[in-house]
């Protein structure tokens, strides 16, 4: 298209700051308005009817009232706050690794998660000394302590934050190490498989008031320092010798936004287990639709993300309800063709 | 030289083969159709058995044939006899070599098994049965019974669970006035729930309970939590472990079942008789109906 139309292409490569502030504008707007709408439906999708949920709506009794405002509704606002960690999360590990196939769960959160959870359900189990504390800190805090473990681990073998390809190979490392241990421990123990699985594939179920509220607070605490330091990424991707000529401290800006992407994940996949996709997909879904410096991508992915996992948390209890479907299978799905449609549409660019 | 020599020792081998078939044939010979639909002949009742499910561990040995056991998966350890017995690996992963190295007879194990295929290759006769629901029970110590050459003893079994299995939901639903009390039963925290047409369901069913689950949404459905909250259960079937965090699901603090802790927890052994459709059955029925009993407002 560009080629047909050589002066248009001129004015999309050019940088128009008020055309395109106010598309950035626009297309957040629209996100914000999608997640309105979203979480209006998430008051009437669940094991009821359509009917019996607007009517609950308008004439609520006690057990309708409970459903509704306890169980529907913190749990669409706590999805979308996972989601929205996920999103932020996998648009700084792009930035930070500068690798478009970067995701929240490349470091090994993911599998050190899965070992915490594994270790709490044998504590729970077994109730013997050594796991009995692990019992004591429930899934969520397992997750969490899992998660923030592998990272450590993660940056210890690679002897520091500083080499990229280090730090993404000791990620698999640690996330192979760790996925193995854990599959050791479930076959001594296979009775707890099913309850691994349901936290492997995501499940956003359990989420109450207080789950959405810790949410809510982890992501306020992790955009802010993103923000601060997005200028740090825009310099980044021109290269790391340029972003240290430009008087950039690496070490510091690396450090302060892996920490801000553990803390991120971990408290995501403690609250809804693993839920892969929208943090590799949040960031796509902006970048591919309006131009964008990382601070618009930061804020755009995160509310991307939390719209993602809000819609897949509405598809998941309602295609098959009163049963529900994992979410993070959902979002595999959908992720999945979104990013083969994704690789087409760019080969056919090409 | 060397091949006639073969030759003459493989027309001997037919020979023998032949006279000692049509012996067997004479003395016991039954031909017994497993649940992959496989016609497998059993020339006499085999002596060298393993078995790779517990509940068929349990059935083998509540037909008196414990002593003709030489391995079992992993899992079995009912009756305390087969705890000491070589540990042939578990459904998924059991242990081929140590499996012939042992030389049994027979090998039996449950439908889904893919090791089938693996001992057919390597000449070792296996059977293979479903144990999912009641009545594979029944049907399992029956055909066992036949393979075993204890059918008598078989027929006996199945009285006396059939007679006890009715007494247990005779004694319940006279206990009770009016309907049974509407239950959910947690298999696991996910949560999945034991469904109607579960063997559990079918336990629950016969002692008078009413499933808050209905049976479109499957054996094993993963609930939305809400539909326990929605559905008002007046017992909760639950491991000990998590009864004690229903409180904290959001809405379930809400539930009367949960504000008056009329919760079912079963300890292991008992726990096991649910899920193992076996010859125990009776017993995890009783443990249901007797909790129920206690806890039912």
């Amino acid at each position: 298209m560009s080629a047909a139309h050589p002066d248009l292409a001129v004015l999309q490569d050019g940088p128009l700051p008020i055309d395109q502030g106010s598309r950035v504008f626009y297309w957040l707007a629209a996100c914000v308005a999608t997640t309105a709408l979203l979480t209006g439906a998430s008051l009437v999708v669940g094991t009821s009817s359509f009917e019996t949920s607007l009517g609950w709506l308008f004439a609520p009794d006690a057990q309708s009232a409970v459903i509704l405002w306890q169980i529907r509704l913190p749990r669409t606002v706590g999805a979308w706050s996972a989601g929205a960690l996920l999103g932020l999360a996998g648009a700084i590990a792009q930035g930070l690794f500068r690798n478009p196939l970067a995701e929240p769960y490349l470091l090994g959160t993911a599998s050190g998660a899965a070992l915490g959870v594994t270790l709490c359900l044998l504590g729970a189990d077994a109730s013997i000394g050594a796991l009995a504390w692990t019992a004591k800190l429930g899934v969520t805090g397992a997750a969490c302590i899992g998660a923030c473990a592998a990272i450590a681990l993660t940056i210890l073998l690679s002897r520091g934050v500083l080499q990229t390809a280090n730090l993404l190979l000791s990620g698999i490392v640690v996330a192979f190490l760790l996925s193995a241990v854990t599959s050791l421990l479930l076959l001594a123990k296979p009775d707890l498989w099913r309850s691994m699985q349901s936290f492997l594939l995501g499940s956003t179920g359990f989420l109450s008031w207080n789950g959405a509220a810790l949410l809510g607070i982890v992501l306020g605490i992790c955009v802010l320092p993103s923000i601060l330091l997005s200028r740090g990424l825009d310099a980044l991707s021109l290269g790391e010798d340029t972003a240290q000529s430009l008087g950039l401290s690496l070490p510091m800006l690396r450090l302060t936004l892996l920490a801000v992407l553990s803390l991120a994940t971990a408290a995501a996949v403690g609250q809804v287990g693993i839920v892969g996709f929208v943090g590799l997909v949040a960031p796509h879904l902006v970048r591919e639709t309006i131009t964008v410096n990382h601070r618009q991508l930061l804020i755009g992915a995160a509310l991307c993300g939390g719209a993602l996992l809000q819609a897949a948390d509405l598809v998941s209890r309602w295609i098959i309800h009163p049963a529900e479907l994992p979410v993070g299978a959902v979002t595999a799905v959908v992720g999945g063709i979104y990013l083969v449609v994704l690789l087409w549409r760019r080969s056919r660019h090409d | 030289m060397s091949s006639s020599i073969g030759n003459r020792r493989r027309g001997q081998g037919f020979i023998a083969a032949l006279l000692s078939f049509g012996l067997a044939l004479a003395a016991h010979a039954s031909i017994v159709r497993d649940d992959l639909g496989r016609d497998v002949r059993f020339a006499e009742p085999p002596r060298r058995i393993i078995t790779l499910l517990p509940s068929i561990t349990e059935t083998v040995c509540a037909l008196g044939a414990c002593d003709r056991l030489v391995a079992t998966d992993r899992y079995s350890d009912w009756p305390v006899a087969v705890r000491a017995l070589p540990k042939a690996g578990g459904l998924d992963d059991a242990q081929v070599e140590l499996i012939v190295s042992l030389k049994p007879d027979l090998v039996i194990l449950s439908r889904s098994q893919r090791i089938t295929d693996r001992l057919a290759d390597l000449g070792i006769a296996s059977f293979a049965l479903e144990t999912d629901r009641y009545s594979d029970i029944e049907h399992n110590i029956d055909v066992l019974g036949q393979i075993l050459g204890t059918s008598e003893r078989a027929a006996e079994l199945n009285d006396s669970i059939a007679a006890r299995v009715r007494a247990i939901g005779d004694a319940a639903r006279a206990a009770r006035a009016g309907e049974g009390p509407r239950v959910y039963f947690e298999v696991d925290r996910a949560p999945y729930a034991a469904g109607p047409t579960s063997f559990i369901g079918e336990l629950l069913a016969r002692v008078g309970a009413r499933n808050i689950v209905t049976a479109d949404l499957g054996a094993f459905p993963k609930l939305n939590p809400e539909y326990v909250v929605r559905y008002e259960p007046d017992v909760i079937f639950v491991s000990a472990t998590d009864a004690p965090s229903l409180a904290e699901r959001p809405g379930w603090d809400k539930l009367r079942a949960v504000k008056e802790h009329r919760f079912c927890s079963f300890p292991p052994e008992i726990r096991d008789t649910l899920v193992r459709p076996g010859p125990r059955v009776a017993d995890g029925m009783q443990a249901i109906a007797d909790c129920l009993a206690r806890v039912a407002p």
